[in-house]
């Protein structure tokens, strides 16, 4: 077989596959993560980072084409190796089985997999393409101006006057909504349970993993996996639990006074 | 009356097994795919043969009865290996390594036949270390060896405990490799049933195909058997349970010669048995007399005690006493009769008397315990696993029991019994071991007789057949055998009795172990041979044996190996009976020393018993194939 | 059958699985085991169950069975959920009824995979291991040809890790406690095994993807790196070892598309 034929045909390149593109979107959400946290700073740190990563244009293109890449190709190899599990396991079932050593973010794969998919396609269309929660979709709020330029990595890219898209405000009203909030923690929660499993698997995948380290592996994909639940959370979370209130110049402002509770959105999305 | 011609070559010892390779008659390479070869049985000599047969260029066909050929039961053997190596430079060589094992078996080996195992026994450990076999390695890199069953020198071979495991994994590999390549056929769950005879020569087998009950014909220019031991005749042994002696068994009543069935090994250091529903008895590596000390206590009264309440004035470390040079490293048959002596005279240990204490005190007080651990912690957690016992603290419990038949079918120099055709391997032969096997030497000859004596010798018979000219499979004699064997078959299913067939099993290897176990008289010869008649008797008149033939039939398998193994036992008492010394392994208690030593008979016994099969009902013939020493004196066999 | 051991004895009900052939349906049939001494192994306690119910003429209960001391890898079937038995590191045979209560159900099933089909009742056709290994289990070396055993120097550890391999039974335990009924384990032993010793180096790369291809041929699942395997092993064979394969099967793709062939590796006289 030639290597393709290998990666796309047998059971280890396949998982191959799932493990090279787990890690490619690993690797991203943690970045996407990062990123968000600006939430925290001055609206100028995400509304000038949104509007950088806006501008990059084709770069940016690409970059979503190997992500969807990534997720079409973890998906198809997913369900085509669960198939084949299935039907090895064959017609009769043990009447009685017992687990003996996987974790139970692992028995849970496909699962919180599935979640995660109806997640991030709920995600795209409230964040990306703004068909859910519409109203308060970025392109469907007041511009923010910029108070001070934006730079990265000692550049400035965005420059200090400029008109962008309030993304602080869109986060920030998104998450207002009670039952946003909630359908985005569960499925954060799901999709860290999906990389507690992930990550250390892959490492096993690629071959990389053993019982010299692999107990130093796990603490540090469980540590991982902790602080990657709690600073997505932290943002959705600091929105209820009123952390954070809309400074003066953001559209969030306008709609929601920082002392009451904000009836925009809920009335919206009845 | 067989003709019993050994084909031994003329010529100094050390220059036979040469002389004889560059003597014989080869085939042509391009008339090699036109012979069939059946290989029963895939053990160490079953799969090394296969594979190498079929390297060789011949059409091979190997038989197993097992769902694989890696199940069989040379897998279990723990220790070791041997092999004239000298790589420990302690003074070993061919001729020590041929010399010990003849002194071994007590003097009832043929010379030449062992001394070709001494000089093959290199080439086994080059082949199985390039096959992948993970012997013991020193930092170096290179092989490691240990001293083994008494041995002199360091020239055991070994991988972890499980040494034969790995030996038959390799032969597995390699049989493996030629069946991926189509050159051999394997067909598991497939059970000899019966030798077909064309024109008094080995032309092909009858199978019953354990799974689905058919019973096919089989035929080939040669039969290779290589079924291992008739052990489990005595039913309670280290065998396998599978283990059984149908396709020699069968073979022998085609007019194959059974040679020294007496011959029986009794290995030292078991577990004991527990209780009737024992199954199996479980060996404990002979290594552990390597540290352990093997005591009973002086008094009988002290026997039901708790073995750290009896002070160490009151024990009789008695191997120690008897044999000051050897002690506790004294061979298999002097060990486990000395056991049997002290039990006898009551002074047995454990809930059955039958016991003796090997106990690791003073290697634990040497070494400490970490240090036994890491020689024999797995053997200690089997011993934990098996009795509940922890050894570390309480002496362990051991008793001798069955572990390997030194007898089997007779052959020549070639491997090829008294029936032209038919060719006999490891353990299911009779020729290396004489009357007891060293340690570390079954997996030797198995591995020998297969990778490097058979593949030449064959040649030497099919090139006096004319290529393609083995009979077909619709000619009387397959008829007449496939009807035999369904007929066994038929009339097992057909008695209908009450018992069933576990219980004839334990009753003939009771009657086998109290009549003709470790020490044999002639009276427990003469009653064990008034009972197993009565016994065959009953059972063919009280057997219950449920289902049919048509199908998997657990219960109709073992009752067809029991029927064999009621067979076999008279032919074993009645060998034991007129052998009129003790050898080895066959301790006549009216032939010993004053000191309980065998007292051989060379004058009389210094030969081979191949007995020869004259018919229902009739006493078999004892034919007798002499033993010429060349080079060995014949000497008392002394471990003081 | 009453043990002659004077510690007291239990009695069990058995549910055992009972199947008359491959393609025939199976139903749970309940025994029960009375009298019986805890120092006897699970298949003795099976083996007396069996003389009772042949000797009133029943079908026995058909299970494998052949060395009865953990080696051989014949015996098989899954006792209460867990293969092999509920201890670790032991086969079906080293198992004794002292592991079990008095008055305890205790659930026979054979192990259950596609590859793995049912012969009868616990007895099941593990044939698709002795494919895996013919695709390239072994070393080739022709009998004769081997060098002397000491000019291939084997560093200890790489040996003792061998040895680890090497020491499965080929049982198939692996394949029946994996939830997908993969077979990686059992396959990266051999794999690991080999890639170990320099005498397995000429035919490494090969030999994985062709034993790989053979596995996923045979129908066994995927490993989903749950380690239910190893845990299951009676041999306890690490799922360090899958890792190990995983690499090896990757490097050998790449390898083999990557790397120069000669033209005239085809020729010869």
């Amino acid at each position: 077989m030639s290597l393709l034929g290998n990666l796309f045909r047998s059971s280890v390149g396949r998982k191959f596959l799932m493990a090279v593109t787990g890690f490619v979107l690993a690797c991203f959400v943690t970045g996407h993560l990062i990123g968000n946290l600006q939430i925290f700073a001055n609206p100028d740190h995400i509304n000038g980072y949104a509007h950088f990563l806006q501008s990059l244009g084709p770069a940016l293109w690409a970059v979503r084409g190997v992500l969807l890449a990534c997720v079409l190709i973890h998906i198809w190899a997913a369900v085509t190796l669960a198939m084949e599990n299935y039907a090895a396991r064959g017609g009769q079932r043990y009447d009685n089985h017992k687990w003996l050593s996987a974790t139970v973010s692992s028995r849970y794969m496909r699962q919180t997999g599935v979640v995660v998919a109806v997640f991030i396609v709920y995600h795209l269309l409230q964040f990306t393409v703004g068909t859910a929660q519409a109203a308060t979709f970025k392109t469907h709020l007041p511009e923010y101006t910029m108070t001070e330029s934006f730079h990265v990595m000692g550049i400035p890219v965005v420059p200090a006057g400029a008109k962008v898209y309030d993304v602080w405000s869109m986060v920030y009203l998104g998450f207002s909504n009670v039952w946003v909030s909630l359908f985005y923690m569960f499925a954060i929660g799901l999709l860290t349970f999906h990389l507690w499993h992930g990550i250390d698997s892959m490492f096993q995948t690629i071959g990389w993993r053993n019982a010299k380290w692999s107990n130093c592996l796990r603490r540090v994909v469980g540590i991982f996996c902790l602080l990657y639940f709690l600073g997505n959370i932290a943002i959705p979370g600091a929105v209820l639990a009123k952390v954070i209130h809309p400074p003066a110049n953001t559209a969030a402002a306008q709609v929601c006074p920082a002392s009451s509770t904000c009836p925009y959105l809920n009335a919206n999305l009845k | 009356m067989a003709k019993l011609e050994s084909k031994i070559p003329s010529g100094p010892l050390a220059d036979k097994w040469r002389k004889h390779k560059a003597e014989i008659k080869l085939v042509n390479p391009a008339n090699k795919r036109k012979y069939e070869i059946i290989v029963v049985g895939a053990g160490l000599a079953g799969a090394s043969a296969a594979a190498t047969l079929s390297e060789l260029g011949y059409k091979v066909k190997c038989f197993v009865f097992h769902d694989s050929p890696r199940r069989a039961h040379s897998i279990a053997a723990q220790g070791g290996i041997n092999a004239a190596k000298n790589y420990q430079n302690d003074g070993d060589s061919v001729f020590r390594l041929f010399y010990d094992t003849i002194k071994g078996g007590d003097y009832r080996s043929r010379e030449a036949n062992v001394h070709r195992l001494a000089e093959v026994s290199v080439n086994i450990i080059d082949q199985c270390a390039a096959q992948g076999v993970p012997f013991a390695r020193e930092y170096g890199g290179l092989l490691a060896n240990r001293s083994f069953g008494g041995a002199q020198v360091s020239r055991t071979f070994y991988a972890r405990g499980q040494t034969g495991q790995q030996l038959l994994l390799g032969a597995y590999s390699a049989l493996m490799k030629m069946a991926g390549q189509g050159a051999v056929e394997i067909f598991p769950n497939e059970e000899m049933s019966d030798l077909v005879i064309v024109d008094g020569q080995a032309k092909g087998i009858i199978t019953r195909n354990l799974n689905t009950g058919e019973v096919r014909r089989w035929s080939a220019d040669a039969v290779v058997l290589a079924t291992g031991g008739y052990g489990n005749v005595f039913n309670l042994s280290t065998y396998a349970r599978g283990s059984n002696a149908t396709a020699i068994w069968r073979a022998y009543r085609r007019g194959a010669c059974f040679a020294n069935p007496c011959y029986t090994q009794i290995h030292p250091t078991c577990i004991p048995v527990s209780g009737d529903y024992q199954s199996k008895l479980t060996l404990m590596s002979e290594s552990l007399r390597n540290d352990g000390r093997i005591w009973v206590p002086k008094k009988k009264e002290d026997c039901k005690k708790d073995p750290a309440q009896i002070a160490e004035e009151d024990r009789d470390y008695y191997l120690e006493r008897i044999y000051p040079s050897f002690g506790n490293l004294a061979p298999r048959d002097v060990s486990s009769r000395a056991a049997k002596r002290m039990c006898d005279e009551g002074r047995g240990v454990g809930e059955t008397g039958l016991g003796v204490y090997l106990d690791f005190a003073d290697a634990i007080s040497r070494f400490g315990e970490a240090g036994v651990r890491e020689r024999y912690g797995n053997l200690f957690d089997i011993y934990h696993e098996i009795t509940n016992e922890n050894a570390y603290k309480t002496p362990m419990r051991i008793f001798p029991a069955v572990h390997y038949t030194m007898g089997g079918l007779w052959v020549d120099y070639n491997l090829m019994s008294n029936v032209p055709g038919l060719f006999v391997l490891g353990e299911a032969n009779f020729s290396d071991h004489g009357a007891n096997r060293l340690g570390a030497s079954a997996l030797m000859q198995g591995l020998g007789d297969g990778y490097f004596v058979i593949p030449y010798t064959i040649g030497d018979y099919l090139a006096s057949q004319k290529p393609g000219s083995r009979p077909k499979t619709d000619r009387p004699e397959f008829s007449q055998a496939e009807d035999n064997v369904r007929g066994i078959s038929k009339r097992l299913l057909a008695i209908d009795g009450k018992e069933p067939v576990a219980h004839f099993h334990k009753r003939l290897g009771k009657i086998l172990w109290d009549g003709c176990g470790m020490a044999r008289t002639k009276a427990s010869l003469e009653k064990a041979l008034q009972e197993i008649p009565a016994l065959r008797e009953e059972f063919w008149k009280n057997l219950k044996v449920p289902g049919s033939a048509d199908n998997l039939n657990q219960a109709l398998e073992r009752a067809n190996r029991v029927a064999d193994f009621l067979e076999l036992g008279e032919l074993l008492c009645l060998d034991a009976l007129e052998r009129e010394e003790s050898c080895g392994g066959h301790f006549r208690e009216e032939h010993q020393y004053p000191d309980g030593e065998c007292k051989r008979d060379d004058e009389n016994f210094a030969h081979v018993a191949a007995w020869e099969f004259q018919g229902e009902g009739k006493k078999p013939l004892r034919n007798t194939e002499p033993l010429n020493y060349e080079t060995v004196k014949m000497s008392v066999r002394s471990y003081k | 059958m009453v043990a002659e051991s004077s510690t007291s004895t239990i009695s069990v009900t058995l549910r055992v699985w009972r199947q008359d052939g491959p393609d025939k349906p199976g139903r749970f049939v309940v025994y029960k085991a009375t009298d019986l001494s805890p120092n006897m192994s699970l298949l003795e306690m099976l083996d007396v169950v069996n003389n009772e119910l042949e000797s009133k003429g029943q079908d026995p209960i058909a299970f494998a069975h052949d060395c009865r001391e953990g080696i051989c890898g014949t015996c098989s079937m899954v006792i209460d959920g867990k293969p092999h038995g509920p201890h670790k590191g032991v086969a079906t045979c080293q198992t004794y009824m002292r592991s079990f209560a008095d008055g305890a159900v205790i659930t026979l099933e054979p192990f259950r995979a596609k590859p793995f089909p049912v012969i009868k009742d616990l007895i099941t056709d593990r044939s698709a291991f002795d494919k895996i290994q013919q695709a390239g289990g072994f070393i080739s070396v022709r009998t004769g040809a081997a060098p002397d055993a000491n000019s291939i120097p084997v560093p200890k550890d790489a040996a003792d890790l061998a040895m680890d391999a090497a020491a499965c039974i080929g049982c198939g335990a692996c394949v029946a406690a994996c939830k997908n009924a993969s077979a990686m384990l059992f396959v990266s032993a051999k794999v690991g095994q080999y890639s170990l010793l320099p005498q397995g180096q000429p035919e490494r790369d090969r030999r994985v993807l062709a034993m790989v291809a053979s596995m996923d041929d045979l129908g066994f699942g995927n490993c989903t790196n749950q380690y239910e395997c190893s845990a299951a092993c009676p041999k306890l064979i690490s799922h360090d070892f899958i890792a190990r394969m995983n690499r090896d099967y990757l490097a050998a793709s790449f390898r083999q598309a990557l790397s120069p062939k000669s033209a005239a590796a085809s020729g010869g006289a």
